[in-house]
């Protein structure tokens, strides 16, 4: 038996509008092993997004449209060719979504017991007082005090951070194998992010449930992940271990992201590095790479034909012209990356 | 005899009467003094009262209490002329650059409207003022006769900003000028005004939750929470030795981009929420969150003092 539960290859979603067709993610592939918690980063209009929301074939079509690839999740269940139907009977069941936002993600006109049972009693033939223990044992789990009183509520009722308690039991409530988390910390104060990681991190142990979470933060990616996958224009540009992207990157994107930001734990600081210019239109993305323009090691091959991933180690890889063996040796900027202590 | 702060607040308080007999003590006590050409981060989670501080601050509210000093002159007194003329020295930078601009007037319209108000150019010379403030925050001329919606967040901030300096004010309150951006776009934002401060001479209250960043920009630092100022020092002080518990807790929760440190990092986790600010604690409003509280936090509020140097706390520790 393999340990990969969900390997993604060469995926490309697109979006038909009225002005065309945006190319939002443009042949990603990864795999994710069992147990494993594995961070997508970039900023808005990377594609992390989308690429999360067609695993679980959220996005609906149309607009949106899967041009090619594959999504294979335990072992042989190919994602992209199941009918709704089918795909109702995993989601939920076996993969699981926090979403970003939990007011808007939860229903407003129904209490927290029923939004937790409801997958139960959907996925799992038992009795509406089956659901309502198991209920009660997820609010426990996820650390919700008087858990008796609570599952009467509705989200109104709740703040912030006790809703998206909520959002992870819902989403624990059948033990799915994948967890995908889209932002799940980024409405939350940073006291209360703390609370939410710290019970993420006990739940992945517990569980062994995989999981993979989407942010921008990098802070969240050093603390809670064991991979990292950094997308930019709806492709992979880098991927390897944490310690592997952190300490020892290879792309100028992943170079740029970690020099642009401060960090708290710096004395004196000097200036940021910002990356300068702005991510291009996916209605028509470049020819080459889709770095290039804002790459200051851009050179010509990088304008005209876009780079394959090289392998660096079993985890790491990297698109980049300047892991070719003619390029020329680039220097590593000092801030982007290395170990600092020790 | 050392100058003068450009900014004083004393004992500032800004209470709203929310029906009911009930009162919301948005910011309940607040004082602290900015030298001129500081910049002064105001940090704290959502609710703690920093935006409606630096609201009341440029009397965007009246203050229910205390003084606002501006060069010496109390600005919730001014009326008239006086009023008009310490608007031009303090202008604000608002977080949502996409609500903060006008769409149906042109940018060039836009960075002028404070020149039109305050009637201090016209014609051939305004012209001139806004093409200059374009090229200051990095925009180009031929930008001027567009409309806000053709172009990105950063580049909206940046009329934002270029909106605040056309008057040239000597204090800029830039309230999350950058929590709508993306990180690369957030480094550029952030060059930009520590840029104009040198150029311009300007003095900040940079008020936003992202500590990290607030540290990187600012010479000191305010922490507040639930309405009150609990601890004020110097960045390198706040992050090196904090003071105060919550202080202690908030920087612990921030995750660092370095696995390795996080691996060994020892997390202080807050535990509940922050209380509603319509019923807060008595005493102290950390004490039902502090893992430190005593029975006399209770009783008392404590009173921001000077601990060491330069470096303020309100805490019963201490």
């Amino acid at each position: 038996m393999s340990d990969t539960i969900l390997s993604v290859k060469d995926l490309k979603v697109s979006f038909d509008t009225y002005a065309g067709e945006v190319q939002a993610v443009r042949g990603v592939s990864f795999d994710l092993k069992k147990g494993e918690v594995l961070a997508i980063v970039g900023e808005s209009g990377c594609g992390k997004s989308v690429t999360a929301q067609t695993i679980m074939r959220l996005t609906p079509t149309p607009p949106s449209r899967i041009k090619s690839g594959s999504i294979l999740f335990d072992g042989d269940i190919e994602i992209t060719k199941l009918s709704d139907r089918q795909m109702e009977h995993i989601r939920g069941s076996e993969m699981g979504m926090i979403f970003q936002d939990p007011m808007t993600s939860l229903n407003p006109t129904m209490t927290v017991g029923k939004q937790i049972t409801e997958g139960l009693r959907k996925h799992q033939r038992i009795t509406g007082d089956a659901a309502n223990k198991r209920a009660l044992e997820l609010l426990n789990l996820v650390g919700i005090s008087n858990p008796e009183s609570r599952i009467l509520q509705y989200p109104h009722e709740l703040s912030g951070g006790m809703r998206q308690r909520v959002m992870i039991a819902i989403s624990l409530a059948c033990n799915p194998k994948l967890l995908i988390a889209d932002e799940p910390t980024t409405a939350l104060d940073v006291t209360i992010q703390a609370q939410i990681i710290d019970l993420m991190k006990k739940l992945s142990e517990q569980t062994q449930a995989s999981i993979i979470i989407i942010t921008h933060d990098l802070g969240v990616v050093a603390e809670m992940a064991q991979r990292v996958i950094v997308m930019y224009a709806g492709k992979v540009v880098e991927q390897g271990t944490v310690d592997e992207v952190f300490y020892n990157p290879q792309h100028p994107y992943t170079w740029g992201l970690l020099r642009s930001i401060p960090r708290l734990d710096e004395m004196g600081g000097g200036d940021l590095v910002p990356i300068p210019g702005t991510p291009p239109d996916l209605f028509a993305p470049p020819k080459g790479c889709a770095f290039a323009a804002r790459c200051p090691y851009a050179m010509q091959v990088c304008l005209e034909e876009d780079p394959d991933h090289t392998k660096l180690t079993a985890d790491h890889s990297a698109a980049c012209w300047l892991l070719h063996p003619d390029a020329p040796k680039v220097e590593r900027p000092v801030e982007a990356g290395g170990r600092k202590h020790g | 005899m050392a100058e003068q702060p450009i900014l004083q607040v004393r004992d500032m308080k800004k209470h709203f009467n929310v029906g009911g007999g009930r009162i919301l003590k948005a910011v309940d006590s607040f004082s602290i003094d900015i030298a001129r050409g500081e910049t002064f981060g105001l940090v704290g989670e959502s609710g703690c009262g920093k935006s409606t501080a630096g609201r009341t601050i440029i009397r965007l509210y009246n203050a229910t209490s205390g003084q606002v000093l501006f060069n010496g002159e109390d600005i919730h007194k001014l009326s008239g002329k006086k009023l008009k003329q310490f608007n031009r020295n303090m202008q604000m930078v608002y977080q949502d650059p996409y609500a903060s601009l006008n769409p149906r007037m042109t940018v060039g319209n836009i960075i002028a409207e404070g020149i039109d108000i305050h009637g201090l150019y016209t014609g051939a010379k305004r012209r001139a003022r806004v093409m200059q403030l374009l090229s200051d925050v990095g925009l180009n001329e031929e930008h001027a006769n567009r409309f806000p919606h053709e172009f990105s967040g950063g580049q909206r901030q940046r009329i934002g900003i270029a909106r605040a300096l056309a008057i040239e004010p000597q204090f800029i309150i830039a309230d999350e000028p950058i929590s709508a951006l993306d990180v690369s776009v957030q480094a550029q934002v952030v060059n930009l005004f520590k840029k104009l401060q040198k150029d311009h001479g300007l003095t900040y209250l940079f008020i936003a939750h992202d500590l990290a960043m607030v540290k990187h920009i600012s010479d000191r630092i305010g922490v507040m929470y639930l309405g009150n100022l609990v601890e004020v020092t110097s960045s390198q002080d706040l992050y090196a030795k904090p003071l105060h518990p919550y202080t202690e807790s908030l920087l612990s929760a921030i995750p660092i981009p370095d696995p390795e440190i996080e691996r060994r990092r020892e997390r202080i986790i807050l535990e509940g929420e922050v209380p509603s600010p319509l019923n807060p604690p008595s005493g102290c409003p950390f004490r039902t969150r502090c893992p430190k509280a005593m029975p006399e936090c209770a009783a008392a509020k404590p009173v921001l003092k000077e601990v060491e140097p330069g470096h303020h706390v309100a805490c019963h520790l201490y």
